[in-house]
This record gives structure tokens, C-alpha cells and sequence, in this order.
């Protein structure tokens, strides 16, 4: 198993913010986290990047314990990650957002010589071409409309060739076409090269046309778990959080899928 | 110890924080609702004592009575206070939306006019107040001596406290205070009058400055360095209490009061240091203060101030350094002793100006107190020449940079806990302590008076031959400062500043690199420092004061830190300016002000700035 999650249990205070949260992602797989706002989503994620030290329970990575480690240290153990407002080297160009990543992936961040402009372009370049962002390799991320700025984020998440990707509302504040070609995009990616995929996401058409599997949360508590289908199909997480609409939304999701 | 020594003692340090209180508690309410750091708060805390020495007596004259003694003391408060709002109106209202650098840098501006104006106005001498009538008797306490005056004041910070608090909870100007303090934009939202919350809220701070400072009248002579010296204090008061925290501004002062009150007696020379080192102490633990609240940070992607894209030389710029370096070079051949001299001071200055913004337009890491690298390096290299080491200049300048850097790397351990005006704030408050250090541990470093008679070994005795020296060393040293911009370091400096959340998640370690970086740019200061010290032959304090550190900034302003060699361009600008206007007028630091504010109102992208957006807007229209 890639990511086993054994028991993890967070509190803030008198708020339980996960409460034996437990689940396991397989290589190549693509696993969404839903539920309500105050959920315990972004806990629960945070406490896998490495963000959020757990008060109990385990992470395991490829079979390595990796709980309560640094962010910088589990993404070297292979976890990438994307923010949900994206989060990028503003003053660079797209290409050395990429080639800064490289750097870092090859220890070479304290060099004090070397001309970064050049250093692994070729590499960055075609970590570019994967995710269709070759033209626009020398604009600088400033310049980008926002669905690019996103993929500028995969890009750099994808250069470490991680394992597994952590992806926080990988699709917020996206207009609805661009969402649909991102969540594309990395379900193909990560079909392709055997990463999991682990995202949160409030975006039904995201959940239900990619997910490989769903874990609902509400409250810190799992309430359900499984397939697209069995998710869309459980009383319990339409009447707690998907509601009437929700599953409609859930079903044209699900038929567009298998169109 | 005697125990009525230490009521007296204690009684005394809780008169002190008193008074403490009452200047800082308008401090951290200006900031609160503007978001401002103001510089000039001790600057209307000294014309509080200043309008105080000139009020009271008036009234005095007409009526002994402590009424008349407080009335005048009100008075004086009051014209602060609209001091304060002209202050506001005119220039704080321009500055709410710019970088903090930029706001400090302003303020300060202010801070120079006002010393000259009350020098102008009131002369250089101090001037003894008058004493309040019916309290200038002691009070027995355990058989000990103790001023009533000095009882008077215990009360009135508690006092001010719970007028404070009242205000802030039963009028509608205190809620609105209050709600801007913790949420700005949503007092925006809200439809209240910003522009008259934001004036208001000066007057009551100018107010709480000038009332701090007419009621030190009876205890101390105004004079003009009052500005400066209560400033700092100030600072730590409210960095230590929570920026923005009346009941935090209260809790420090208290804790700074006693422990000056009782530190003298254990440590009399190093009290400053204590204080310095509870604040540092403090940040660490808690880095936004006892009790202050994270500043909530934009999560919206903004352009840093600093250096943005980085473009290798074409030949025009080649051709441009090219030339800069063989006209450094016929200095000493075409110029006099004098022009000489000038040059090695701005080759040492363009180091220190280059290394910091080596930290600020690459790092992103504020440093508001570079000049303590700087001076180091000079003590180092003079202390060691002088001293009884007798070591040579070679030696010495091989020490400076050393020092420098150990500095930078015992300082900036702490610095790069922090961020935003707290980092800002705590460099600054390393800078005063060296300054103390150097100042009042006189048996070594001669104090007021510094190191003389530090000169350059007998081979570089000329002046020609050490302005080579210096520009080869400095040179050297900028190329390589350079080089490490444009190399991954360089690079991974700029990734933590443009978002340190990215950087963590591509495992950078973010906080060890910039720590890296503070100890670089303080051994580029060092070296400068050292450079600088043979070249006058003699040091002094003021290499570390914070003039010197504005000086730094100043030269990088100018010279536009959104740019890589700007620095160079700066302070080469800044110092010939400074070196040609100065002997002409005895109003240096008015017109000094005066251009740091219009600098950073009209020019804040600098000369290299302004040269590149002429150049883009002339590329823009061939092409359009």
C-alpha cells in the first residue's frame, strides 16, 4: 500500500478535528476527502503533508513511518503537494518555478556558484511539455491567467517524481472548464506513472468524475467510504452533507464519466 | 539587602514603567488601527516635553497651584495631539497601502525634521522644567526617601490604563478602534468614516506621546535626544506586549520597569542589554508578542518589494561596468587627497548598501539595523590594530568580516524566527544593543569618544595606494555577492521570500537559508566596516547607530531595491550628495528628512528603477 493512515486523531482545544480517521490509498489511485465546511478535511490533510502533527495515530508512506516529520522532509520522502489558493514563486518565470524545485530535489540550494537560469532547464522544460505549459515556459507566473498558475503548481509538485500528491481544492477558484481539463490532467498523470492522488475538493463534477474512491468525513468522524457509486448511493452522506442536489450533481457527474 | 532599599527600588521602576506605559500605549494604538510603525512617536513625545517646559511656566507665573501645573501639562499634550492629526493628514494617509519598509522609512524622515526644527526653535542646550507645586517633597517610606512626584506618576499609566479601557468599551470611536485593530478590512466593509477613525486615532496617540512627555518635565531636562532614546524603548514595550495590545503595552512595561529598576543594581552597565535580550527572548517563545495575535497573512499572490526578475548583463550594461571600473581606477590619478577619500568611503559604503540588499531585495528580510555588522567589523578591525594585539591592517581586515559575520550569525539565529515588522523591529533592537555595548563599555572601546589612530599598515599608508586596496577588496567582494544572487542560493532566497508555504512544500529549508544569507550580508558589512575604519582612522559609535542604518537604507531607496546593482548606484548618489550639501547647511537632517519622504511618496522604485521603467516604456512604444 502507498499511504496507510492508521487512527489519526487531532484536537484543538475542546474540538475533536479528527477522531480515528483511518484509510488507504493505492499507487495510481485517486482518493477525494469530502464533507461539510469544519469537516476536518484540511485537518486530516494537513496531518499527512506534515503541516499538523497528529495527537495519536500513524502515517505511513510506502511502508515508512513518516508521522509528525517536517513538510520539507515528507515531500523528500516523495509527497508532492498544491495548495488551495496556489502558491508559486511569483517573481519567477514559469520555467525556473519548475527548475527551483529540481534544485532543491538535487541538494543543490546552496550553491553559490552554479548560473541557476540554465541549471536543469532541459529537465524543467519537459516536466513543462507534460502539462501543456511549453509556450508559456519564459512569461513569468505573474503574467499567467489563474487555471495556468494552477498548472504551473502540478508542475512543480511533479518534479520531484513523488510518489504521491497531495492536492488541497485542487480545483477552487478555477472557471469550470479549466477545472474539468486539471482534474483530467492529473488523473491521466497519475494513472500513467503509478501516483496516488490525495485531494479534498467541494466541486462534485472534480469528486465524483475522477475519484477512484471517496472518503466522506463530517464532524472529524469517517461516515462513509468507497466507491463513486456506493458514496452517491449511502442515505447517511445524502442526508448529512450532499443533500438532494448534491446527489443529482453527483449523478450527471457520474454519467458524464462513463460517457 | 535592605528591604526599604528594595520597596524604594521597586516603588521607583513602577514609576518608571508609568511613564513607560502612557508613551507606548498610543503607540500600539497607532498601530493597531493604521497598520503604521510610527518612528516619530518619540519625536512627540520629546515636543510633549518640549511645549511642556514652554506652557507650564507661563501659567505658573500666573498662578502657583498644581491646577495651573497640570493645565499647562494637558496644553502641551493637546497641541501634540494636533501635531499629531497634521502629521496624519499630510503624510501617514499617503503611506497606509505602501511596504512597511517604506512606512518606517518615512516616519523616520519625520523624526529628522523634528530634531532640527526643536533644535532650530529651542536651541541645542538642555532645558530644566519647572517642579509641580505641592509635590516636590518626599514621602517616607521604611525610612527611606521617596520623591512624591515620582508616587504621582505610579498612578497615572493605571489610570490612563482604565480611561484607555473605558474608552475602547463604551464609546462608539473605542469599539471602532477596537474593531479596526483586529479586522481592517472589515471596518471597511462596515461604511464607517476610515479617514476620520485614522485621524482620530493619531490625535489620541500624539496625545498619549505628548502627555508621556510634559509630565517628565519635573524628572528630566528637555533635550534632544529624547526622541531616539525613548523610541526604542517603546518598541520593545509593544513588540514584547503585542503590537497593537493596550493591555500587552501595560503587562511590559511593568516587566521592563522593574527589571531596568532591579538590573541596575546586579548589572549596572548592561541593563540596556537585559531588556534587549527579554525582547528577543520573548519573540522567540512568542513571536507575536505576550499578548498579540498573528498578523493574518495575504493569501492573495502579491509581487514582492525586491528584486523581481534577474537579467544577465547585456554589452550596454557591460560596457556601463566596464567603464564605472576604470574610472574607479583613475580616482586617485585624476583626483585630489579629498576626491580620494570621498571615493573610498562610497566603495565601502556600496558593499554595506550591496550586502543588505542582499537581504532585502533578495531575502525579503527587512533588516532595519545593518549598520551593527557594519560597525562591528570597524570596531573589530580598529580594536585589534590598536589594541594590544597590534595586529596589522592585513590581519585586522581579514577580523573585520569575521566579525561581522559571528555577529549576524548569534543575531540572525533569532532574526529569522520572525517576519514582517517584527523581524524589522528585532534587528533594530540588536542594533541598539550593540550600540549600548559599544557605547558605555568604555574601558575598551573608548565610548563616546571611540578608537583612534587606526591606520593602514606603512605599504598602504598612501591614500592612493589604500584607495586600491579598497576597491579591489570591495569590488571583489560585490562580484561575489553578485555571482551568489544569480546562483541557486540567490535563487532559493528569492523562492522563501515569494512564498515561504511553496518553498516548505519542495523541501527548502527555509528558515536555515535565510539564516545563511544574514550571516553572509554581515560579513559583507563587516568587511565594509573594516574598509571604512583605515580609511578615516578613526571609529565612534555612530557607525551603529540607527542614522547609520538609515543611511544604508536610504542608499538602497535610492538606488531602488527592486534592482541588483541599484545599491551601488545609490550610495554612490546618497554619499556624494550628503558629502556636498552638508558643510553648506546646518539643516542637514531637515533636508534629509524631507527627501526620504519625498523618495518614498514620488520615487520608491529608485534611480535604477526609474531608469528601467523608461527604458521598458521606450521598448514598449518601438514596438507598439
Amino acid at each position: 500500500m502507498l499511504l496507510s493512515v492508521q487512527g489519526l486523531q487531532k484536537r484543538f482545544g475542546g474540538l475533536v478535528a479528527a477522531k480515528d480517521v483511518s484509510f488507504d490509498l493505492a499507487a495510481g489511485e485517486l482518493l477525494a476527502i469530502i464533507g461539510p465546511n469544519g469537516a476536518g478535511k484540511s485537518t486530516t490533510f494537513n496531518m499527512v503533508g506534515g503541516q499538523l502533527r497528529p495527537d495519536t495515530g500513524r502515517v505511513m508512506l510506502a511502508g515508512e513511518d513518516v508521522t509528525g516529520l517536517p513538510p520539507r522532509l515528507v515531500w523528500r520522502k516523495g509527497v508532492g503537494r498544491t495548495f488551495q489558493i496556489a502558491q508559486t514563486f511569483v517573481s519567477m518565470s514559469v520555467v525556473e518555478n519548475v527548475q527551483m524545485a529540481l534544485i532543491s530535489f538535487h541538494e543543490r540550494t546552496r550553491d553559490l556558484t552554479a548560473d541557476a537560469t540554465s541549471l536543469y532547464r532541459t529537465e524543467a522544460l519537459a516536466i513543462l511539455d507534460g502539462v501543456g505549459l511549453t509556450e508559456m515556459a519564459d512569461r513569468s507566473v505573474s503574467e499567467l491567467a489563474y487555471g495556468d498558475v494552477k498548472r504551473v503548481e502540478l508542475a512543480v509538485a511533479l518534479a520531484s517524481e513523488p510518489k504521491l500528491l497531495l492536492m488541497d481544492e485542487p480545483t477552487a477558484g478555477m472557471a469550470p472548464r479549466e477545472r474539468a481539463q486539471l482534474m483530467e490532467l492529473t488523473a491521466s498523470i497519475a494513472r500513467a506513472r503509478k501516483i496516488g492522488v490525495l485531494f479534498t475538493e467541494h466541486d462534485m463534477d472534480a469528486v465524483f468524475g475522477h475519484a477512484d474512491r471517496i472518503v466522506v468525513l463530517v464532524r472529524g468522524e469517517i461516515i462513509a467510504r468507497g466507491t463513486p457509486e456506493e458514496v452517491r448511493a449511502d442515505q447517511r452522506v445524502k442526508q448529512v452533507y450532499l443533500g438532494e442536489t448534491g446527489v443529482q450533481a453527483a449523478l450527471k457527474a457520474r454519467r458524464a464519466a462513463q460517457a | 539587602m535592605d528591604p526599604a532599599f528594595i520597596v524604594v527600588q521597586a516603588l521607583s521602576g513602577l514609576a518608571n514603567a508609568s511613564s513607560l506605559f502612557i508613551i507606548s500605549s498610543g503607540l500600539t494604538i497607532v498601530f493597531g488601527v493604521t497598520r503604521i510603525v510610527n518612528f516619530a512617536h518619540g519625536s512627540l513625545y520629546m515636543l510633549g516635553a518640549y511645549l511642556g517646559i514652554t506652557i507650564v511656566p507661563r501659567l505658573l507665573d500666573i498662578d502657583r497651584t498644581p491646577t495651573m501645573f497640570f493645565a499647562g501639562v494637558l496644553l502641551a499634550a493637546l497641541a501634540v495631539g494636533l501635531i499629531g492629526v497634521l502629521m496624519e493628514v499630510l503624510l501617514l494617509r499617503r503611506i497606509y497601502k505602501v511596504p512597511e519598509l517604506f512606512q518606517l522609512l518615512a516616519t523616520f524622515g519625520v523624526v529628522l525634521i523634528v530634531q532640527d526644527l526643536v533644535q532650530k526653535i529651542w536651541g541645542p542646550v538642555d532645558i530644566a522644567g519647572p517642579r509641580a507645586p505641592s509635590l516636590r517633597h518626599g514621602i517616607q517610606i521604611m525610612g527611606q526617601r521617596f520623591p512624591a512626584y515620582e508616587m504621582f506618576l505610579l498612578f497615572v499609566g493605571p489610570a490612563v490604563l482604565v480611561l484607555l479601557t473605558l474608552l475602547m468599551q463604551k464609546t462608539r470611536f473605542g469599539v471602532l478602534i477596537r474593531a479596526a485593530t483586529q479586522d481592517r478590512e472589515m471596518v471597511g466593509a462596515l461604511g464607517v468614516n476610515q479617514a476620520m477613525l485614522f485621524t482620530g486615532t493619531l490625535f489620541l496617540g500624539a496625545f498619549l506621546a505628548g502627555l508621556g512627555g510634559a509630565l517628565q518635565i519635573p524628572r528630566v531636562p528637555a533635550n534632544g535626544h529624547m526622541d531616539l532614546s525613548i523610541i526604542t524603548e517603546a518598541f520593545v514595550v509593544t513588540v514584547i506586549g503585542g503590537m497593537g495590545s493596550v493591555p500587552g503595552a501595560f503587562v511590559a512595561s511593568l516587566i521592563i520597569g522593574l527589571l531596568q529598576a532591579f538590573g541596575i543594581l546586579i548589572f549596572p552597565k548592561i541593563t540596556l542589554v537585559l531588556v534587549f535580550l527579554l525582547m528577543a527572548v520573548v519573540l522567540v517563545v512568542k513571536p507575536w508578542g505576550l499578548m498579540g495575535r498573528p498578523e493574518a497573512t495575504a493569501n492573495r499572490a502579491v509581487l514582492p518589494e525586491g528584486i523581481l526578475s534577474l537579467k544577465p548583463f547585456g554589452t550596454g550594461e557591460r560596457l556601463v561596468a566596464a567603464l564605472v571600473v576604470v574610472a574607479l581606477l583613475a580616482v586617485p590619478l585624476m583626483g585630489d587627497a579629498y576626491k580620494t577619500k570621498v571615493g573610498i568611503e562610497i566603495l565601502a559604503f556600496a558593499l554595506a548598501a550591496f550586502s543588505l540588499n542582499f537581504l532585502v531585495g533578495a531575502g525579503g528580510i527587512v533588516s532595519f539595523g545593518h549598520a551593527a555588522y557594519f560597525g562591528i567589523g570597524a570596531y573589530a578591525a580598529g580594536l585589534l590594530v590598536v589594541g594590544p594585539l597590534k595586529l596589522p591592517m592585513e590581519g585586522a581586515l581579514v577580523a573585520a568580516p569575521l566579525a561581522g559575520g559571528l555577529a549576524a550569525a548569534l543575531f540572525g539565529y533569532f532574526v529569522v524566527r520572525l517576519s514582517g515588522i517584527y523581524l524589522a523591529m528585532l534587528t533594530l533592537a540588536f542594533a541598539q544593543i550593540t550600540y549600548a555595548v559599544f557605547f558605555q563599555w568604555a574601558e575598551v572601546t573608548g565610548g563616546d569618544n571611540g578608537v583612534v589612530g587606526v591606520w593602514p599598515s606603512a605599504w598602504a599608508s598612501s591614500r592612493s595606494v589604500y584607495f586600491y586596496v579598497v576597491a579591489l577588496l570591495a569590488v571583489a567582494a560585490i562580484v561575489f555577492l553578485r555571482r551568489i544572487i544569480y546562483a541557486p542560493f540567490g535563487y532559493t532566497l528569492r523562492a522563501a521570500r515569494d512564498s515561504a508555504n511553496r518553498a516548505d512544500a519542495i523541501g527548502i529549508d527555509v528558515r536555515t537559508h535565510r539564516w545563511l544569507s544574514f550571516i553572509v550580508a554581515g560579513a559583507a558589512a563587516g568587511l565594509a566596516g573594516g574598509l571604512y575604519a583605515f580609511s578615516k582612522g578613526s571609529i565612534d559609535p555612530t557607525l551603529i547607530s540607527i542614522g547609520m542604518s538609515v543611511d544604508f537604507l536610504m542608499m538602497i531607496l535610492s538606488g531602488g531595491l527592486q534592482t541588483v546593482m541599484g545599491p551601488l548606484v545609490g550610495a554612490g548618489f546618497f554619499h556624494a550628495i550628503k558629502d556636498f550639501f552638508m558643510p553648506l547647511t546646518d539643516f542637514w537632517r531637515f533636508f534629509l528628512g524631507l527627501s526620504i519622504i519625498v523618495i518614498v511618496l514620488a520615487f520608491p522604485r529608485g534611480l535604477v528603477g526609474a531608469v528601467d521603467a523608461g527604458r521598458e516604456a521606450l521598448a514598449h512604444r518601438r514596438a507598439g
